[in-house]
């Protein structure tokens, strides 16, 4: 035991004093949680907007200030001509123009009705939808609004409640990415190279020719990280809390049990691949390609799975990550209990156990 | 038997059809500096692995420190010391902690570090550099202190497996100088080298081809055998025969 301590001990120096190593604990998750906080927001605020207005009569003005006052466009006060607005489309300026014909007005009150044109950039697809549905709403208010007493006589009217996420707050989807990504890097590529460290520098040799046993040194290489990972979870959890306004509906105890199972996974994965590897480098690629990658992509954090080719599918049920993945969405955003989500973690257990024995086995065999 | 550091007979490490250590036989006597010759290939590491409870021979028998190399690799490790060619201290340690680290690794009591590191970082001197990274020292003295960290548990045998590899001369005669300490004070030292002018430091030397420990005798016995006046000699006739090309 007191062996097991002097090693962890150890194991934190190299871990404080290494700046490099510092910076991929503490500042990565800082980092990804506030680039994928901000930056990718689907939110859309204060799009570039100009406005051609031929009309110049009451109604136009109207509409016009509807979308002058809204906090989602911001219009470019001077007047442009056709090919200007080419041109500010192109330098990025505006994401969209609105057109008003000549008589927009007195069209209006005639059967054949008046008409606008809306223009959008569309290299940005998301973007392009999002702001005409805004000017949608916007002109169909002012429609509600010019005749208030005619109803239409047969009106249905979706009453849309968006389920566990009502003020739509981007962040929501990707913080059980985010912590996930975040395990597979402390967890799997630190712990790998961490453990090829010393079979580079030689001094794995001199610990197996110690009377420290072979299976004490993976678990003093394992708890440093496993102590990390879990302040990594506390940072981020805080961060999401109180800098990106995620509400935590789900038991905290259950989070931290079902997080603590999923990075002794990543442990047992780290250990694995040190095994496996004698040169830091294959380690952190192999980490980085074979782990890392796969859990971006292919856990439905990013891309809806639903919609990949089943090759795409299959191997995703091999990713530890998806059914974590699965487990924090329903226990950190829906508040589901243990009831919901023990079949996901019976299969991160039994993930752990296999991966852990074949990690164990590995270094023993390597040893003979 | 129980009187020898090491004690090995018809010790055999086979891989498949190739035998990297061939019933070899030898003892090595308490305090003895005994030198591991041989060229790259031979079966010098192989052997050693097994002295060190790092793997299983295949037949014969071996004793280490009186304790048998089948049965009680634990006793073994507990028993010996161990340093390699390559550096085997941490670089993003000081001096010290590397000392409590490898002091604490072999079960040594706390009170007994905190006594023993004193005496070690006065005796090599490095007062002022105690709480230095071992990183910033010169590759002599990490040498030096690696050596001094091996034996730092009192262990009755230490393996030096090529321990002066691109150390200057001076510094080589130093850290010779320690090996010798170290055997008066009582404890075996088990040596590969490839440098001959260190052999001639050996009290006895062994001299592995092909798996097979083809000289055994102190150094001067041996250049008489040969007739020659340099180990070197001694060691190019025994080596020239060799099959097995570098591994």
């Amino acid at each position: 035991m007191k062996q097991l301590l002097a090693f962890v001990r150890k194991e934190f120096y190299h871990v404080f004093r290494d700046k490099r190593t510092l910076l991929i604990l503490f500042g990565m998750p800082i980092v990804q949680i506030v680039l994928f906080g901000l930056a990718l927001s689907s939110e859309v605020k204060n799009i570039g907007v100009a406005v051609m207005d031929n009309a110049r009569d009451v109604q136009s003005e109207q509409i016009i200030a509807k979308i002058r006052s809204s906090a989602q466009f911001e219009i470019k006060e001077d007047e442009l001509n056709y090919k200007e607005i080419e041109e500010h489309f192109k330098t990025g300026e505006i994401k969209c123009a609105v057109l008003f014909p000549a008589n927009f007005g007195s069209k209006l009150y005639k059967a054949e009705g008046a008409q606008i044109q809306v223009i959008a950039d569309a290299s940005d697809p998301n973007t392009a939808t999002t702001v005409a549905n805004y000017l949608n709403v916007i002109v169909r208010n002012y429609q509600g609004e010019l005749n208030p007493n005619t109803q239409l006589s047969y009106q249905i009217i979706p009453e849309i409640r968006q389920l566990y996420n009502e003020e739509q707050n981007g962040s929501l989807n990707f913080i059980p990415g985010v912590i996930a990504l975040i395990f597979m890097i402390v967890s799997t590529a630190l712990t790998s190279v961490s453990v090829v460290r010393e079979k580079e520098m030689g001094t794995l040799e001199i610990l197996l020719v110690s009377p420290f046993k072979p299976v004490l040194v993976l678990l003093a290489k394992a708890i440093p990280y496993l102590v990390l990972s879990l302040i990594d979870f506390i940072i981020i959890l805080l961060l999401s809390v109180f800098f990106l306004d995620v509400e935590i509906w789900g038991s905290l105890p259950l989070l931290f049990v079902e997080s603590t199972l999923f990075i002794i996974t990543c442990l047992s994965l780290g250990l694995l691949i040190s095994n496996v590897t004698n040169s830091q480098q294959t380690a952190m690629l192999i980490s980085m390609m074979g782990m890392m990658l796969p859990t971006m992509l292919l856990t439905g954090f990013m891309f809806p799975l639903e919609n990949m080719p089943k090759i795409f599918q299959w191997i995703s049920n091999i990713l530890p990550s998806k059914y974590y993945y699965a487990i924090m969405k329903g226990v950190m955003l829906k508040g589901l209990g243990f009831s919901y989500v023990w079949k996901e973690t019976l299969v991160l257990v039994g993930m752990s156990t296999v991966l852990l024995f074949i990690a164990l086995k590995n270094f023993k065999n390597r040893l003979q | 038997m129980e009187n020898k550091a090491i004690s090995c007979k018809n010790l055999t490490k086979q891989f498949g059809d190739f035998k990297a250590v061939d019933r070899v036989t030898f003892d090595v006597e308490q305090g003895e500096i005994f030198g591991f010759l041989g060229a790259n290939g031979a079966g010098k590491t192989t052997a050693m692995r097994i002295l060190c409870g790092l793997s299983f021979p295949t037949s014969g028998e071996a004793t280490v420190a009186g304790f048998d190399v089948y049965k009680q690799q634990e006793q073994i490790k507990k028993n010996i010391g161990y340093m390699s060619q390559k550096f085997s201290l941490y670089d993003n340690l000081t001096i010290l902690e590397n000392i409590v680290f490898y002091g604490g690794v072999y079960g040594v009591s706390r009170v007994d570090i905190k006594i023993r590191s004193d005496e070690l970082i006065s005796t090599l001197g490095l007062e002022k550099e105690a709480k230095k990274l071992v990183g910033e020292l010169p590759l002599g003295w990490k040498q030096k202190l690696a050596f001094s960290v091996a034996i730092f548990h009192r262990p009755k045998i230490v393996f030096l497996d090529e321990p002066t590899g691109g150390v200057d001369p001076v510094t080589r005669r130093q850290f010779w100088d320690m090996i010798y300490q170290a055997a008066e004070s009582g404890i075996t030292v088990f040596v590969t080298t490839h440098y001959m002018d260190e052999a001639e430091y050996c009290d006895r030397i062994s001299v592995m081809v092909d798996g097979r420990v083809e000289a055994l005798d102190s150094p001067t016995n041996l250049k008489n055998k040969f007739q020659t006046d340099t180990m070197d000699n001694v060691f190019y006739q025994l080596a020239r025969g060799a099959k097995r090309a570098d591994s």
